[in-house]
């Protein structure tokens, strides 16, 4: 079985025809449990999200700010597998028909094996996968399998990234561009800085036809509309994982961020 | 002039141009951090072919860091090594009291020349950390260490020398809350502050270039000790023996013998409380290839990758991971590793402290326990270098604790003096 990376595209450019940004969300996987994990990012999609990331959480996320570690720490404690993903994703995606890609470090895929993953992604009906600490120059044999089985290759860009290498990650890359906004963790920010849309310029000025979507820092519909007026898309993690730490529950939370959903679906419609 | 204490580009074709050793190495980093790491690559490569670089870096390791350090013989500690002759390789008496100033001062020099204003750094034991805030001290730069929670409790002295010395030391409670959290911690810093901040690592792990740029920085004690060696002794040592955390002092002491064929390189891992109880460091004795702080080398992990936490009672040595040379080492053959529990560190560390008046560091110690073994295997003929990395100040209170040495602990002292008898220890 195939991946769904046409699904993903063609839910990039349904949203670019309706004249607005695509809303991508993240909610690691296992947090607060898989089934708890499986009804948020249900809600998620069912709120307004276009498309979810699935976080495999990782012992060591350096990318991670404190929330989303938190989140990690939750769901590794309590036990969390690699199936257990695939699971989320399964479901997820046969309840909703949306495009869900998996995001996570390096590591777990090296030593899980490369081929057994994507072949267990593409059969979960999975889309692609983000790997922000495997460079472009790292990526050739994840990228052979990735795309024997249909799944996206989505590179992340810096603003710290010289023009030359923008042009080597998007040739590589498939599905679409991540825009990290600023140079730092993720985490929610007050600001989405002018340097994001420095970034997406630069980046379409590779001559690129894939989307670029933007994330990092992005926390409420008013920071989705800015952002939307420069970029295909916008990606919201930690604030999601928030509204679920916050809450008193996990129905409240599940509730929680299916509001956000909705909210953040506005803003990128402009309605912020 | 070529310099007396500075030896880039060793003969030998690793790393390979994208910084591989082997199967191991390579530059796992995320996008944001590809353009500072490029510009170290080349910012160092521009160092080591600049004879000012050398002259700045000659003059503060004679005249600040007091080299060549000695090599001492030590006769009453090799009684108990079947007789076999034994010489250390004197870094702990390098200022700082550790080996780890020999890089520090290096990349230092280097962050002048990128001009950049701040440094962070990771350190277990504080030895590199205290390395790090003295070489801020003296160039003026800002300076933040990351130090996992539990190693500054265990480590508390080093903690106030870099206060001392003007840096701020943030203890992170993240994760196992010891060198790999540390790091963890460091490389957030540095994503976020890169464009004036430079990651001195204290390791020859991290991405490349900094296993081979640490472990150039390093060469000096192994060159060093060959020389001393063959002056002293007539010949070649049958084994240079180094304790291994990350693995600086190690390949430091190693890689000016790699070509000797004769000379074997034997590494010690902390075994912890024994292999079999899984409370252990011994990365390349129990682990697997995998990825962890930006290069692929053996990882304690668990079946999906997640890396395991380590234990050791050294805080230096208390890391999952490896340098990637260390792999390539071990590998291909050239180099032994074997595990060395704390029982038997501290036991060595008393030994020498009571036959020579050298107190070494307990990462030091887990050495010395691995010359003992290997002395008594090669018998009186047998001829070693050990790297005395780092001296014990740091390491009494867990010593004390260890021995029973505080007035206050008399019970604890009554205990412990069962339990730490060593061999010829009474005579």
């Amino acid at each position: 079985m195939s991946g769904n990376i046409q699904l993903l595209s063609d839910t990039l450019a349904g949203a670019k025809a309706e004249g607005r940004a695509a809303l991508i969300a993240y909610l690691p996987a296992g947090f607060p449990t898989v089934d708890g994990g499986i009804e948020a990012i249900k809600a998620v999609l069912d709120g307004g999200a276009d498309v979810v990331e699935v976080g495999l959480p990782h012992s060591d996320p350096v990318l991670d700010g404190p929330v989303i570690q938190t989140a990690d720490d939750i769901a590794l404690r309590g036990g969390v597998k690699i199936a257990d993903v695939m699971r989320t994703v399964k479901e997820a995606h046969e309840a909703t028909g949306k495009p869900i890609l998996v995001m996570t470090y390096w590591n777990p895929i090296d030593r899980y094996g490369v081929e057994r993953f994507t072949a267990e992604l593409a059969e979960a009906g999975g889309a692609g996968c983000i790997l922000p600490d495997l460079p472009v120059q790292e990526s050739a044999l994840w990228r052979e399998h990735a795309e024997k089985h249909g799944l996206a290759t989505v590179f992340v860009v810096a603003p710290s990234s010289k023009d030359e290498r923008l042009a080597t990650i998007t040739a590589a890359g498939s599905g679409f561009v991540y825009a990290a906004s600023l140079m730092g963790v993720t985490g929610t920010r007050e600001s989405v800085g002018a340097q994001a849309q420095n970034l997406v310029e630069r980046t379409r000025a590779t001559g690129t036809e894939l989307p670029v979507c933007v994330g990092l820092g992005v926390s409420d519909a008013a920071q989705a509309a800015v952002v939307a007026g420069f970029a295909d898309g916008v990606i919201v993690g930690s604030a999601f994982v928030k509204r679920m730490l916050d809450a008193p529950d996990d129905a409240a939370g599940v509730a929680a961020v299916r509001e956000l959903a909705g909210d953040l679906a506005k803003g990128v419609r402009g309605q912020a | 002039m070529p310099s007396d204490f500075f030896f880039p580009d060793p003969t030998g074709q690793v790393p390979s141009v994208e910084g591989y050793f082997g199967a191991f190495g390579g530059k796992f980093i995320p996008e944001a951090l590809v353009a500072a790491v490029d510009e170290v690559a080349v910012e160092y490569d521009k160092a080591k072919h600049d004879p000012e670089f050398a002259r700045e870096l000659d003059d503060l390791m004679v005249n600040y860091t007091g080299r060549p350090s000695s090599l001492t013989e030590v006769p009453r500690f090799a009684e108990h090594a079947g007789g076999a002759r034994i010489f250390l390789k004197r870094e702990d008496l390098n200022h700082t009291g550790s080996h780890k100033i020999n890089n520090v001062l290096g990349q230092a020099l280097l962050t002048k020349r990128m001009g950049k204003t701040r440094v962070i750094a990771e350190t277990g034991a504080g030895q590199h950390g205290v390395a790090t805030a003295t070489a801020c001290a003296l160039f003026g730069l800002d300076c933040t260490i990351y130090m996992g929670e539990i190693d500054t409790q265990r480590q508390a002295l080093n903690v106030a020398r870099m206060r001392m010395l003007g840096a701020e030391v943030i203890a992170v409670k993240s994760g196992s809350r010891t060198l790999k959290d540390a790091i963890n911690e460091a490389f957030r810093d540095w994503v976020a502050n890169v464009d004036h901040t430079h990651y001195l690592f204290g390791t020859v792990a991290g991405p490349h270039p900094f296993p081979a740029m640490v472990r150039d920085f390093h060469r000096v004690i192994g060159v060093e000790a060959r020389r001393q060696i063959l002056e002293r002794a007539g010949r070649l040592p049958d084994a240079a023996i180094a304790c291994v955390g990350g693995g600086s002092n190690a390949i430091g002491l190693f890689h000016a013998f790699i070509p000797d064929e004769g000379v074997r390189l034997i590494g010690c891992e902390p075994a912890g409380h024994g292999i079999e109880t899984g409370e252990h460091a011994a990365t390349l004795t129990a682990g697997e290839p995998g990825i962890l702080h930006g290069s692929r080398s053996y990882v304690l992990q668990d079946d999906e990758g997640q890396i395991t936490e380590p234990y050791s009672i050294s805080a230096g040595l208390d890391y999952p991971g490896i340098g990637p040379e260390h792999s390539y080492l071990k590998d291909s053959g050239r180099g032994e590793y074997r595990a060395v529990t704390d029982d038997a560190a501290m036991q060595a560390l008393r030994l020498l402290s009571r036959t020579e008046g050298i107190i070494p560091a307990i990462e030091s110690a887990h050495a010395l326990a691995g010359a003992l073994e290997v002395g008594r295997e090669l018998g009186k003929d047998g001829l070693i270098v050990v790297n005395l990395s780092g001296r014990g100040d740091k390491d009494m209170d867990t010593a004390a604790r260890y021995f029973g040495l505080y007035d206050t602990d008399a019970e604890v002292a009554a205990d412990a003096a069962d339990t730490a008898e060593i061999e010829g220890d009474a005579k």
